[in-house]
């Protein structure tokens, strides 16, 4: 079990991460449109909306629109847009009275009558209620953008034919609208390599971590049942120290993590490319990654062996190491990432020593920095675990276990 | 006159929080190579009284003597001296028995050919061989009990605690552990003893002391005791010193 299934932990957050990696990156987004009006400007905006590239358009009936909350319940999409019936009357009426305005403001019009203001009616996005703020707001976004193309089209043959009394020239339109300044994405590297980050350098450092600290399971109830059985009894009348017996336990334990860091690396590396998978690629400081999860392995360790000494009964120590556990990789960004927590956590995360496992893990796995790079995670790491320790220890000599 | 196993003087202990002394200003000697048996009724502090004898809880005030040691600054080596028999099963129960006792040896510094060669011993002696594989939560309570001593006696110790070592096994595995105890003895094991299995106790000790409240009402050799009180058996003797009041 204590591999097992963190091996499955690790496998289902990175292929449910993968999908939504997929779904922002790779995969498109399935829109309903449903279309009312029989102008060309709605059709060219339904045009940019699918150059896009973000969905996969499925045309509605416009005279249908009952059809857009039937398929959005069988969840057939979980985006609609319904284009009003007047569109492309009232966008070419607006972009006419923006061009005019334009005109009369750089005094080339001799028109000086102010257009009428134009009462748009707007075009209806539905969503359904399971898509996320910040996922909405981006689509919201696209389809602002495709908007403004069609809206910045109309204005500019408007004001082209205005001066030159012609048709604005196909190749110039194109110019003008869709000359688009490239944006080139580099993640940043300390170590100047340019790998993508993808789920599985994001999931498999962090949940290794997780899984790790889920030792507190066997290793609480293991302490709590030798202490109900009398084995600690025991052990203190044999002519070994105690503290050399809990030594042992946690050298063995820690190599039980350790172990279990390695087998989920591994299969991040040979087992995910044949599964659909991203490979996982280990950093180049190998030596750092072995600090980093040995701390990791002993910070996990003592905090189960410290839950095992406080806990009364097997119950209590699975019940809180396991609600801790969560709570501390809640608070410590593995569950939501730390940079989107509100800024009153700032401080809390810093208790959690999954927190200072994660940046270690991300410093090397994603940012490719060296063992100096981790360093001060490394030293909040070692802080912790000298309290836990001190803490076991209060309770184990308040408890005449040793 | 042998010389002193334990030596007990003006101890004094109280559990924290609580206002009386569980055992007060108590004297006791168990000279080395006796048989020696402690009773009293629920609560009287025989458990106490063992547990600071194995320096398993740190008295208050006066001073407990092992072998001429004092528990209280001893070292860990001085645990080599003694064997502690708990009333409870304080072992691995998802372990065998050959695996309990290897561990258990291990932590008493023996040696890997002397921890194979005391297993075979034992097992032996104790009747265990048949199933010294079997974890040991499939055994039956004797069998348990019998893993408890086995565990005690690994390193051959000089003086052996046992707190109520047959309670809830059967009159087979009960005869075999007391005369397995009286085995010890003859081969110069001190033996301290408590339970509330009185025609046992009779069987197995020589000398007795009766704990009542924290103190030692009655201390002597109990052929002697018996004679004195006019009793026919340890029984009546407890009865008429500690009286018939229910104490739990």
């Amino acid at each position: 079990m204590m591999f097992a299934m963190p091996i499955l932990l690790v496998i289902v957050i990175t292929s449910v991460q993968n999908s939504t990696f997929d779904l922002v990156n790779n995969n498109k987004i399935a829109i309903l449109i449903s279309n009312k009006d029989t102008g060309e400007a709605s059709t060219r905006f339904i045009k940019a909306v699918d150059k896009i590239g973000m969905f996969r358009l499925q045309m509605v009936n416009g005279n249908d629109s009952q059809q857009i909350p039937e398929r959005m319940h069988a969840k057939d999409a979980l985006v609609a847009l319904v284009i009003p019936k007047n569109f492309s009357y009232d966008l070419i009426t607006k972009a006419q009275n923006v061009a005019t305005r334009s005109l009369q403001d750089a005094g080339v019009s001799l028109d000086t009558a102010k257009p009428a203001p134009v009462i748009v009616e707007p075009i209806t996005l539905y969503y359904h209620p399971v898509l996320q703020q910040s996922f909405r707001q981006s689509i919201e976004g696209a389809i602002h953008s495709a908007l403004q193309v069609v809206q910045g089209d109309e204005i500019v043959k408007n004001l082209y034919f205005s001066l030159h009394e012609k048709q604005i020239p196909a190749s110039l339109e194109d110019d003008i609208l869709h000359n688009d300044i490239p944006v080139t994405e580099i993640p940043v590297s300390r170590g100047g390599s340019r790998n993508i980050p993808n789920a599985t350098q994001h999931n498999v450092p962090a949940w290794t971590i997780f899984a790790m600290f889920f030792i507190v399971i066997s290793l609480g109830s293991s302490v709590v049942r030798e202490k109900l059985s009398g084995s600690f009894l025991r052990l203190k009348t044999l002519p070994t120290s105690y503290m050399t017996a809990l030594l042992s336990k946690q050298i063995t334990y820690l190599g039980v993590t350790l172990l279990q860091a390695i087998i989920i690396f591994s299969l991040g590396i040979w087992l995910f490319p044949h599964i659909g998978l991203p490979k996982l690629s280990l950093p180049d400081d190998i030596i750092g990654l072995l600090v980093i999860t040995l701390i990791c392995g002993w910070c996990a360790v003592s905090f189960a062996i410290c839950i095992g000494v406080f806990a009364q009964t097997q119950e209590q120590s699975n019940g809180f190491g396991a609600g801790s556990i969560i709570i501390l990789a809640a608070i410590g960004g593995l569950i939501v990432p730390s940079f989107a927590m509100p800024a009153s956590f700032n401080t809390i995360m810093k208790i959690s020593p999954l927190h200072w496992g994660l940046e270690a893990y991300y410093g090397l796995f994603l940012e490719g920095g060296k063992l100096k790079d981790i360093l001060a995670n490394i030293l909040s790491l070692l802080a912790i675990i000298a309290l836990i320790q001190l803490i076991t220890l209060y309770g184990l000599k308040r408890k005449n276990l040793i | 006159m042998n010389k002193p196993a334990i030596c007990i003087e003006h101890l004094d202990f109280g559990y924290p929080g609580q206002s009386n002394l569980c055992i007060s200003n108590l004297h006791l000697q168990i000279d080395a190579g006796e048989r020696f048996g402690l009773f009293g009724p629920n609560g009287a502090g025989k458990t106490t009284l063992m547990h600071l004898m194995t320096g398993l809880l740190s008295q208050s005030k006066g001073t407990v003597h092992l072998l001429g040691k004092e528990i209280k600054n001893h070292s860990k080596t001085v645990n080599g001296l003694f064997g502690f028999v708990p009333q409870d099963f304080s072992f691995y129960m998802e372990l065998s028995p050959t695996e309990n006792l290897e561990f258990f040896g291990a932590w008493s510094g023996l040696k890997k050919s002397a921890i194979k060669k005391r297993i075979e011993e034992l097992l032996h002696v104790l009747g265990l061989e048949d199933v010294h594989n079997k974890p040991v939560h499939q055994f039956s309570g004797g069998m348990k009990r019998r893993v408890n001593l086995a565990i005690a006696v690994m390193h051959e110790p000089q003086v052996l605690f046992l707190d109520e070592p047959t309670v809830g096994v059967d009159v087979q595995t009960r005869h075999a552990i007391i005369n397995y105890l009286k085995l010890l003895n003859t081969k110069g094991t001190t033996l301290v003893y408590t339970s509330h299995q009185l025609n046992e106790a009779e069987e197995l000790c020589e000398r007795i002391a009766l704990i009542n409240e924290g103190k030692i009402i009655v201390h002597d050799d109990l052929k002697k005791l018996l004679h004195e009180h006019e009793q026919d058996g340890l029984e009546g003797l407890f009865l008429e010193l500690t009286g018939k009041k229910y104490r739990d």
